[in-house]
């Protein structure tokens, strides 16, 4: 490296003259054009401000626990309520395998033949129950329920056909054995239809659907909050820090260096709030545990609120961590352009 | 080093600072650059610098044309520059190490290079012993050489100061102005601004003197 200064002090009693500039000068235009920042002590420069940021953040207590606090707030909704919605559907999960099979014979099947086939099924071992509806039976139940019973007078032949209605073995049937149940008694019984009686889980899978969709919003909406929130205190940590960034432009930062310390500031923020937010959550389940396990223990459930476990633990601190990176990033960007040490004259 | 070519600048509010600065200095030279307050010196040492950009005209630094450095090669084009400002722009809530040692700590310089490096630099200023210190503690004459310190801490190949004598008694500023010429000895291209001609005179280097924004002559002592 050409490096036109040493020691002055000690080399100018030696020289009486001028040193040898002329052959000098042009290796130093040289040295001028090319000489770029050495990244090798990068990761050194990264975990300094890491530590430094944090450093940052316990000068100024007050602000910093109340923005965590906020974070950890907006986060711990969307991630309760998202709890919530998983522990519903690990309950509909259970009741899915619950639901009936109704076998709509074929119309020339005679009561006898469907008691007997009745009586077969009963012996399969993926059927506990089975129970005969006859084509009368149903007439006499449609008279009741439907209202349509004059119009039914004008029949003269009963147009309902005999029903087997099949309750599964195995009280935790999947929808996914619970439908191969179906088409295999379907292609093997004399019948015109083999239906899943699984409207009503359809029904809550859909709300399920709708609150799972509810919460996903109201997650973006409060992301969004995070995001704002992280780059509102970093805008004001910008401004108390203006001086800093305007000598630090003239000497020559780059922007991601200047920018580096905020995005550490974010991500502190953003774990930290993570973190808290994680600890609300659970601190909620740990209050709901009881209620729910005496709640299902009158239904004869032994089911109980699942947490976040390891990975959703993991998602909720990662989470926090990446919008406080956002947050810090577009603010400091935004706001760091504004300072240029040209500006005042 | 540096070249102003027909370099007019004009400021918003239409105040001209330049009109028409034709300059060169080389590689190794110090120069003086005089003139009335609010006759452009400031306006061209920021040019230099890449604080401001010329309204028309080129300004060569180091054999690169400023025009083509764009944004994001500002820092890079900085670094290769030592400034010093009248108000030493010095960061009053970290230490004189720290302040000295900035410039090497945003090129990724590893911690023992820059303890040696700073050390030498505060060394050539006289300041050794107030590594430890705040700048805020020092007199004005030591902050400036402080600021020097920061200046010639990378080992730029040109040095430019503005008015860096601007708040000292004549004692001090030739001492500021001692410190300078070392490095020029060494080989730095210096470019002062500065309004003292009594101090400069003392001195006798080559005087750039602008008037109503443009060079007017100019006086050849040294070189």
């Amino acid at each position: 490296m050409a490096k036109p200064m040493a020691r002055p002090r000690t080399r100018r009693p030696e020289r009486p003259g001028r040193p040898p500039r002329p052959s000098a000068r042009p290796k130093r235009e040289r040295a001028f054009r090319f000489r770029w920042p050495s990244l090798s002590s990068g990761l050194a420069d990264h975990a300094r401000v890491l530590v430094a940021s944090l450093g940052q953040l316990a000068a100024q207590p007050v602000s910093s626990v109340m923005t965590v606090a906020v974070i950890g707030i907006a986060l711990a909704l969307p991630a309760g309520l998202q709890l919530l919605v998983s522990n519903a559907r690990i309950l509909s999960g259970h009741w899915e395998g619950a639901a009936e099979l109704s076998v709509y014979l074929k119309e020339d099947v005679s009561l006898d033949a469907a008691r007997k086939l009745a009586d077969v099924l009963v012996a399969d071992p993926e059927i506990a129950a089975v129970r005969l509806i006859s084509a009368d039976e149903a007439l006499a139940e449609f008279r009741e329920y439907s209202g349509f019973g004059a119009a039914l007078d004008v029949l003269q032949d009963n147009p309902l056909p005999h029903v087997l209605v099949l309750l599964p073995a195995g009280s935790e049937a999947s929808a996914d054995t619970l439908d191969r149940l179906r088409r295999r008694l379907a292609e093997t019984l004399p019948a015109d239809q083999v239906q899943a009686d699984t409207d009503w889980v359809a029904r809550l899978q859909a709300m399920l659907e709708l609150a799972r969709r509810t919460v996903l919003l109201a997650g973006l909406l409060l992301a969004l909050g995070v995001v704002i929130i992280v780059g509102n205190t970093i805008r004001l940590d910008i401004q108390n820090r203006r001086d800093e960034i305007e000598v630090t432009k003239l000497i020559g930062a780059t922007d991601a260096f200047i920018r580096r310390p905020f995005l550490y500031t974010g991500i502190w923020y953003g774990l930290m709030g993570g973190l808290l937010a994680l600890a609300l959550v659970t601190v909620s389940l740990v209050a709901l545990e009881d209620p729910v396990r005496r709640l299902a223990g009158l239904y004869g459930s032994a089911f109980s609120l699942s947490g976040p476990g390891a990975r959703g633990s993991a998602i909720i601190a990662g989470a926090g961590m990446a919008l406080g990176w956002l947050g810090s990033w577009i603010s400091a960007t935004r706001n760091m352009r504004r300072i240029e040490p040209g500006g005042q004259q | 080093m540096i070249r102003f070519e027909h370099v007019f600048k004009r400021y918003p509010g239409g105040r001209e600072a330049l009109a028409g600065v034709d300059l060169a200095m080389e590689s190794g030279d110090m120069a003086f650059l005089t003139g009335r307050s609010g006759a452009g010196k400031s306006t061209m040492l920021k040019l230099i610098g890449l604080l401001e950009r010329p309204t028309r005209g080129q300004v060569i630094v180091g054999g690169r044309n400023t025009d083509g450095i764009g944004r994001r090669q500002i820092p890079a084009f900085r670094r290769q520059i030592g400034m010093v400002f009248q108000d030493h722009k010095l960061l009053h809530d970290r230490t004189v190490f720290d302040n000295v040692a900035l410039p090497l700590v945003i090129r990724g310089i590893g911690r023992k290079e820059i303890g040696k490096r700073v050390r030498a630099a505060l060394d050539q200023v006289g300041l050794l012993h107030t590594e430890k210190v705040k700048p805020m503690t020092l007199s004005t004459g030591e902050q400036q050489r402080v600021g020097i310190a920061r200046a010639v801490v990378s080992k730029p190949s040109l040095l430019i100061a503005d008015e860096p004598t601007g708040n000292l008694d004549p004692d001090l500023s030739l001492e500021i102005m001692r410190i300078f010429e070392r490095f020029h000895d060494v080989g730095v291209t210096v470019l002062i601004a500065s309004h003292d001609l009594h101090l400069i005179g003392q001195l006798g280097h080559r005087r750039i003197e602008l008037v109503d924004g443009g060079v007017s002559g100019g006086s050849p002592a040294d070189g």
